[in-house]
C-alpha cells in the first residue's frame, strides 16, 4: 500500500499507524487539563506537533508535506497567535477566569504548528542542499 | 478597555496577519505596518498627556488583586520613551518602503519588525521584572533575525555572533531574576523595592547588580561587552541599523538597567561610581576606535557605543542634572543616529558602496542627503545651536557641579574627537570635486527623504525641550527615577 | 545544598563549551546546556523541605506544597531558549552554506 523503500522498515510503520492517534490524543488531553493539572498549552502544543513529526520519521516526508507543508504550517501558526490575541483583548482586561482552556487551546495551535514548521525549515533545506 | 494594552495587541495583530496574509495579497505589508506605525505614534502622544494629567497610568490583565497579578504601567519615564520608540519605528518603516525592495520577501521583514516594535513597547510598559525579561527575549530575537536578513556571508557571521552574545546576556539577567525571587518572593517590581529597602541584605544585592550589570551591558553595548556592536550594526539592513543603534540597545539595555538600578535595587554609590567608570571607558574606547574605521556604517557603530557611554556616564552620576543631561542625550541620540544610518542606506542605495576613502563629493548630486547628514554630523558633535551641544553641555556641567573635574575633562575631550571623525565624514563624503565614476547617481526616492527631513528638522529643534515650557516633558521622567 | 551546586557544575560545563570549543555546532550545544541549568536553577529555588507537586486535588491541602511560580516561570524561559536555539541552528545551516565549514576560527570576514 504505502511505498516500501521510502521511510523506515515495516515494524516501525506499522507501530506508527497505532500510536500516532494516541499521541495526539494524549497531546490534547494535556492542553484541556492545562489549569488543573502539569502541561497547559506550550507543552500540549509541542506533544501534538511530535506526533505530526513521529509520522513524518516513519513514512519519509512526502506523506506528511503533501497535506501540510511549510507555508501551510505558517498560516496555522498565524491563525493561532491571532485567536490568542484576540482572546486577550476581548477578555484580559475584565479579568474573568473562566476561559483559561481556550487559552490553552489558542497557544497550543500556534505552538504545535509553528515547531512543526521550524522542523520542516530546518530539515528540508538540509535536503535541498546536498543535491 | 484600558489603552495600554494596544502598544502591545497592535503589533502583535499586525505581524501575524502579515505572516499570513503577505504572500496572497500584494503589498498588504506595507499599509498595514505603516498605518500601524502611525497609529502606535498617536496612542504614545495620547499617552504622554494623559500622564501629564495623572501620574501614572495602569492596566490591569485578570482579576488578580496588584500583588499577585501581571499588569502594564507607564509613568513619565515610561512616556517619553514610548515616544521616542514608536516615533523612531514608524520613520524606519517608512523609509523601509523604498530601501527593502531590493531584498527577497519582504513581508517577512515587516512581520519581524512588527514583532521587534512590539517586544519593545512590552519592555517599556511592563511592571513586573518577569515580563521585562519575556518582552526582552522577543525584541531580542527579532533582531538576531532581522540582523541576518540579507544572508551575505558577513551578515550571517555578525548575527551568529550577536545571537551568542545576546543570549548570554539574557541568562544572566535571568539568573538575577532567580537570585532576586529567591529573596523576595515576589515578581512584582515596586514589592521588590520595597522589600529591598526594608530587609538586611548582606552581599545578596552586591552580587545580583554584578549580574544585572552584566547582562544588561552586554544588551547596551557597555565596553567590555561591546564586540558584537560593529558587525551587527554595519551588516544589517540600514533601517534595521537605524532602529537597533537609535533605539534598541537603549531600551533593552539603558531604560532597563535604569528601572532595575534606581527603581527595584535602590542606587548605591559604589554602583553609581562602578557605571560612571564604565561610561568613560565606553566614550573613550568608542570614540578612538571610530576615527580609525573607512566603513561608513561601522563608524557609526562604533560612535553610538562612544555617545552609549555618555549617557550610562550621566546616570552614574546620579544628580538630578545628570539625569536630566542623560536623558535629554538619550533622546537626541535616538534621532542623530537613526538620522545618519538613514543616511547611510541612501548612500549606499545611491552609489552602492560604504566606503569612505573611494566616495567623494556627493553633494552636487544628493542635496537632500548632504544636507540631513551635515545636520546629523553636526547635531552629535555638539556644536551650537543643534540639540546635541545642549545636552552634552548639561552632562559635562553636571559633572563639575558633582565634584568630579577630570571626568568632566575627559567628556569634553571626547566630543572634541567625535567632532574629527564626523568632519572627516562629512568633508569626504560630501565636499570635494565630484568622481567621475558617481556621475550618473540619482537622488533617493521620496519615501526616504521624508523619514531624513524629519529627524533633520527634530534634531535642530531638540533643543527647544529644554525651554521652561516643555522641560516638564523630561524633569517627570528625571522625578521618577530620582524622586 | 548540594544540588546548587552541581547546578553551577552544570553551568560551568555549558559555559566551557561555548567559549573554547571550535565548531559552530558546538557552542550551540554549550548555549543549550547553560540555558537548561539555568532553569534547573530556578526550579530548586522554590522547593520546599518534604513539599509535593503543586497539583490541586480535593483531598489534600494546599499547605505544603513546593512554589508553583518557579515552575510557572520555566516553562516560559523553556520556550524562549527553543526558540534562540532554532534561530542559532538556522543561522549555522546557512553559515555552512556560504562559508562551506564549520570551524568558528576560519568564519572571520569581518575585520576591525
Amino acid at each position: 500500500m504505502k511505498n516500501d523503500d521510502l521511510g523506515m522498515t515495516l515494524i516501525v510503520k506499522v507501530i506508527t499507524r497505532l500510536t500516532v492517534g494516541l499521541i495526539l490524543l494524549y497531546g490534547f488531553y494535556v492542553v484541556l487539563h492545562g489549569h488543573i493539572g502539569p502541561g497547559g498549552g506550550f507543552a500540549g502544543g509541542i506533544i501534538m506537533a511530535l506526533s505530526l513529526i513521529h509520522l513524518m520519521l516513519a513514512y519519509g516526508k512526502e506523506a506528511v508535506t503533501k497535506k501540510i507543508g511549510r507555508r501551510r504550517g505558517i498560516k496555522i501558526a498565524s491563525i493561532g497567535a491571532l485567536l490568542f490575541l484576540a482572546l486577550i483583548v476581548m477578555f484580559a482586561p475584565g479579568g474573568r477566569v473562566g476561559i483559561l482552556p481556550f487559552y490553552d487551546i489558542a497557544i497550543s495551535i500556534m505552538v504545535g504548528a509553528g515547531l512543526f514548521t521550524i522542523f520542516l525549515a530546518l530539515v528540508i533545506l538540509i535536503t535541498e542542499r546536498e543535491e | 478597555m484600558s489603552f495600554l494594552l494596544w502598544f502591545i495587541v497592535i503589533p502583535l495583530v499586525c505581524a501575524f496577519l502579515i505572516a499570513l496574509l503577505g504572500r496572497l495579497i500584494k503589498n498588504l505589508g506595507d499599509v498595514l505596518t505603516n498605518v500601524a506605525g502611525l497609529s502606535l505614534l498617536i496612542l504614545s502622544c495620547y499617552a504622554v498627556q494623559k500622564i501629564a494629567l495623572s501620574k501614572v497610568i495602569t492596566c490591569k490583565l485578570g482579576s488578580w488583586p496588584f500583588a499577585i497579578g501581571s499588569y502594564l504601567v507607564a509613568d513619565g519615564f515610561s512616556v517619553l520613551l514610548l515616544v521616542i520608540v514608536n516615533l523612531i519605528c514608524f520613520l524606519a518603516l517608512v523609509y523601509s518602503l523604498s530601501y527593502m525592495v531590493s531584498y527577497t520577501d519582504k513581508w517577512n521583514y515587516q512581520a519581524l519588525f512588527m514583532l521587534m516594535i512590539a517586544g519593545l513597547n512590552g519592555v517599556i510598559l511592563s511592571a513586573d521584572i518577569f515580563s521585562l525579561y519575556v518582552f526582552l527575549e522577543v525584541a531580542s530575537i527579532s533582531g538576531y533575525a532581522l540582523v541576518a536578513f540579507s544572508t551575505e556571508p558577513e551578515a550571517l557571521e555578525a548575527s551568529f555572533r550577536y545571537t551568542i552574545i545576546g543570549s548570554l546576556a539574557s541568562v544572566c539577567i535571568l539568573l538575577g531574576i532567580a537570585l532576586l525571587y529567591s529573596y523576595t518572593s515576589t515578581l512584582n517590581m515596586n514589592d521588590i523595592a520595597m522589600i529591598i529597602a526594608t530587609k538586611p541584605q548582606g552581599q545578596l544585592v552586591g552580587f545580583i547588580s554584578v549580574l544585572f550589570l552584566a547582562g544588561f551591558g552586554m544588551k547596551a553595548a557597555i565596553v567590555p561587552f561591546h564586540a558584537w556592536l560593529p558587525d551587527a550594526h554595519s551588516s544589517a539592513p540600514s533601517p534595521v541599523s537605524a532602529v537597533l543603534s537609535g533605539v534598541v540597545i537603549k531600551i533593552l539595555g539603558v531604560y532597563a538597567l535604569t528601572r532595575v538600578f534606581f527603581n527595584v535595587l535602590g542606587a548605591s554609590s559604589s554602583l553609581l561610581y562602578c557605571l560612571m567608570v564604565l561610561g568613560l571607558i565606553s566614550m573613550v574606547t568608542g570614540a578612538f576606535l571610530a576615527t580609525a574605521q573607512n566603513d561608513m556604517k561601522r563608524m557609526f557603530a562604533y560612535s553610538s557605543i562612544s555617545q552609549v557611554g555618555y549617557i550610562i556616564f550621566a546616570l552614574g552620576l546620579g544628580t538630578p542634572l545628570a539625569l536630566l543631561g542623560g536623558l535629554f542625550h538619550l533622546l537626541n541620540h535616538a534621532v542623530f543616529k537613526s538620522l545618519l544610518f538613514f543616511n547611510a542606506g541612501a548612500i549606499e542605495q545611491a552609489t552602492c558602496s560604504r566606503d569612505l576613502s573611494k566616495l567623494k563629493g556627493l553633494s552636487q548630486r544628493l542635496p537632500v542627503t548632504s544636507a540631513t547628514a551635515l545636520a546629523g554630523s553636526m547635531s552629535i558633535a555638539g556644536l551650537p545651536p543643534f540639540a546635541g551641544f545642549w545636552s552634552k553641555l548639561i552632562i559635562i556641567i553636571a559633572s563639575l557641579e558633582a565634584g568630579h573635574p577630570v571626568f568632566a575633562l575627559i567628556a569634553a575631550l571626547t566630543s572634541i574627537v567625535t567632532l574629527v571623525y564626523y568632519l572627516k565624514f562629512q568633508s569626504g563624503v560630501f565636499f570635494g570635486t565630484l568622481d567621475s565614476a558617481f556621475s550618473q547617481i540619482k537622488e533617493v526616492p521620496l519615501t526616504m527623504k521624508i523619514p531624513m527631513v524629519a529627524l533633520a528638522i527634530l534634531s535642530l529643534t531638540g533643543g527647544l525641550l529644554l525651554i521652561p515650557g516643555f522641560r516638564v516633558f523630561l524633569q517627570s521622567a528625571v522625578e521618577v527615577i530620582r524622586p | 545544598m548540594s544540588e546548587y551546586f552541581l547546578c553551577f557544575i552544570l553551568f560551568c560545563v555549558g559555559l566551557y563549551c561555548l567559549l573554547r570549543k571550535r565548531n559552530i555546532i558546538k557552542i550551540i550545544v554549550g548555549l543549550a546546556i547553560i540555558e537548561y541549568a539555568v532553569n534547573l536553577f530556578l526550579i530548586l529555588i522554590g522547593y520546599r523541605t518534604h513539599g509535593r507537586a503543586p497539583i490541586f486535588s480535593h483531598d489534600q491541602e494546599i499547605q505544603n506544597m513546593v512554589d508553583p511560580l518557579p515552575q510557572a516561570m520555566v516553562l516560559t524561559t523553556i520556550v524562549i531558549g527553543l526558540a534562540v536555539i532554532v534561530v542559532a541552528v538556522a543561522l549555522a545551516v546557512r553559515i555552512y552554506g556560504k562559508y562551506k565549514t564549520f570551524d568558528i576560527t576560519k568564519i572571520r570576514r569581518l575585520k576591525g
